[in-house]
């Protein structure tokens, strides 16, 4: 970022701005109203008030009753607590664990890590667009199966999951039914009941909150073993004093979110679709995920013939952040497992883009993005040994 | 976001040396594979048993193009059996480091310029160079 002054930021899905008015109400719990909500006098009380407060946000936001909400210190530790949290507590049941080949590593490492204690998981593929079949679902599921945990969104091409008709699937055999939520909550509408989701994690920083903030919704219907052991908070099945001006900003960015969605998710499509389109013109690109059952904030699209760390180097260069699902940009030099799992070949998911769009982002953004995508695009082809002749400049 | 890439490999990667390709070139190396995620084609020209033309085309991440861009600048010049020396430690300690999991980047470059030196060699009817023993493999 030296030689270009504008910054587009166009990595929502890693993580988001504060809104100003959650920063303004988040202070006070950090200065004047510090007390501990465990704590007997006035200004613990202040704290203890404004967490139930928060509680009740959070659990209109997405269906839930209040006393369903359990705050954490976000979608890694939701995640983390649904899933063996239940597996422990039921595991006289059964051993058995359906799940995605597409789950963020939040959820599919700890799966794996629960293999490796002597649990049972079947691994659902998806179609070429990210998306699972709930026949398989129904399929997969044995005498001995104890947990469903499916995304409700990925967070890599934003495919939005048939979750309601997993929810019924689960819900009629008596299996729980867990959905990572952190890409969905604040940007589609979720209703627990309706949809028959027995647990779901959602994090802050995905809609304009706090980063280390999320929240774990248990039905009441779940049973489930505490991840944290200690004290009494969050009626004695998370320990921890809680963070209250992460909580107050999670609840209040999260009621926000919730009641703009349908203007803000109108307006951020129409911005996606025209991002989408604009990149497509590009020769030798593709979309990846789901055409239309996607997130409105999610673009991902692979050009061929370049790979995609050297793509986000140039963007960078030019303001713009963005992602990609390219092994050359991972610690372990794995390409997306997401991208492979929809059967996209290696050689063609390095060159992947990932442009996640957010509140801040304007048709200018757009404009500009798609001024500069498709001449860095020309620039790496040129330099490429595989891109075709009849595509160099 | 790899942000910690030295000064020398972000100027390498955004003004690449040698890159392009040679008509008729003298010798053609090409190493990797687009699983990997990185292919790099170094030709080269030579005249009096010196690498008097190279140049290059990669498809890779900021440390493949830059080490490219930097081996090919080191070798522009050298007689065969000095480029045949170039290893991969020079090109990474010319570009002052690069992460640790960008090293195979310089394995590939090292790599692609023996196999464009044995190509030249082959085709005058000489015997290939041989591999040191030990070297370090460039995939993952």
């Amino acid at each position: 970022m030296e030689d270009n002054k504008r910054i587009v930021y166009m990595d929502n899905a890693a993580t988001t701005p504060l809104r100003p008015e959650v920063v303004d109400a988040m202070i006070p719990f950090m200065t004047e109203n510090f007390g501990n909500p465990s704590s007997l006098y006035d200004i613990a009380k202040i704290s203890r008030e404004a967490v139930a407060k928060a509680r009740s946000r959070v659990a209109a936001a997405i269906g839930a009753q209040d006393k369903e909400i359990y705050f954490t210190s976000g979608g890694t530790e939701s995640d983390n607590w649904a899933i063996k949290g239940v597996c422990f507590a039921n595991c006289d049941k059964g051993m058995h664990i359906i799940t995605s080949s597409i789950e963020h590593h939040a959820v599919s490492y700890t799966c794996e890590w629960l293999e490796k204690q002597g649990f049972e998981v079947t691994y659902l593929p998806v179609d070429k667009y990210g998306m699972i079949s709930p026949e398989d679902v129904k399929s997969s599921i044995r005498d001995d199966t104890i947990l469903i945990t499916v995304m409700f969104a990925n967070n890599e091409i934003g495919t939005i999951e048939p979750i309601a008709e997993i929810g019924k699937i689960a819900r009629e055999k008596g299996i729980i039914f867990h959905t990572d939520a952190v890409q969905a909550v604040g940007h589609v509408p979720i209703d627990v009941e309706e949809m028959n989701i027995d647990m779901l994690s959602l994090s802050g920083h995905k809609f304009n909150g706090p980063k280390g903030t999320g929240a774990l919704y248990i039905g009441k219907r779940v049973k489930l073993d505490p991840l944290m052991h200690g004290g009494d908070q969050e009626r004695k099945r998370r320990a921890g004093t809680e963070n209250v001006p992460g909580i107050v900003g999670l609840a209040l960015a999260l009621e926000l979110s919730v009641a703009e969605l349908k203007e803000s998710s109108e307006r951020l499509t129409g911005l996606r679709n025209r991002l989408t389109e604009g990149l497509l013109k590009i020769p030798k690109s593709h979309l990846n995920g789901h055409p239309e059952n996607r997130l409105p904030n999610n673009v991902n699209v692979t050009f061929e013939y370049i790979e995609g760390e050297s793509i986000l180097l140039m963007l960078n260069r030019k303001g713009i952040a963005a992602s990609t699902g390219s092994a050359c940009n991972s610690s372990s030099l794995e390409p997306s497992h997401v991208l492979t799992a929809c059967g996209i070949p290696a050689e063609i998911v390095h060159g992947s883009l990932r442009l996640t769009i957010g509140e801040m982002t304007t048709d200018e953004d757009v404009d500009y993005v798609l001024k500069v995508v498709p001449e860095i695009v020309q620039k790496l082809r040129n330099m490429s040994p595989l891109t075709p002749d009849e595509l160099r400049t | 976001m790899k942000l910690d890439y030295s000064n020398k490999v972000m100027d390498h990667f955004e003004n690449p040396r040698n890159q392009g390709t040679i008509e008729n070139a003298d010798g053609i190396g090409e190493e990797g594979n687009p699983q990997c995620g990185d292919i790099m084609k170094i030709y080269i020209r030579v005249l009096d048993n010196r690498i008097s033309d190279v140049k290059f085309q990669t498809f890779g991440c900021g440390a493949a193009i830059a080490s490219s861009s930097m081996a090919t600048e080191l070798i522009k010049g050298k007689t065969l059996e000095e480029a045949w020396e170039l290893s991969n430690k020079a090109v990474v300690s010319a570009l002052e480091g690069l992460p640790p999991q960008k090293v195979h980047c310089s394995v590939l470059a090292e790599d692609a310029i023996h196999k464009a030196i044995n190509d030249y060699r082959v085709k005058q009817g000489l015997i290939p160079w041989e591999e040191k023993a030990g070297k370090e493999p460039h995939h993952h």
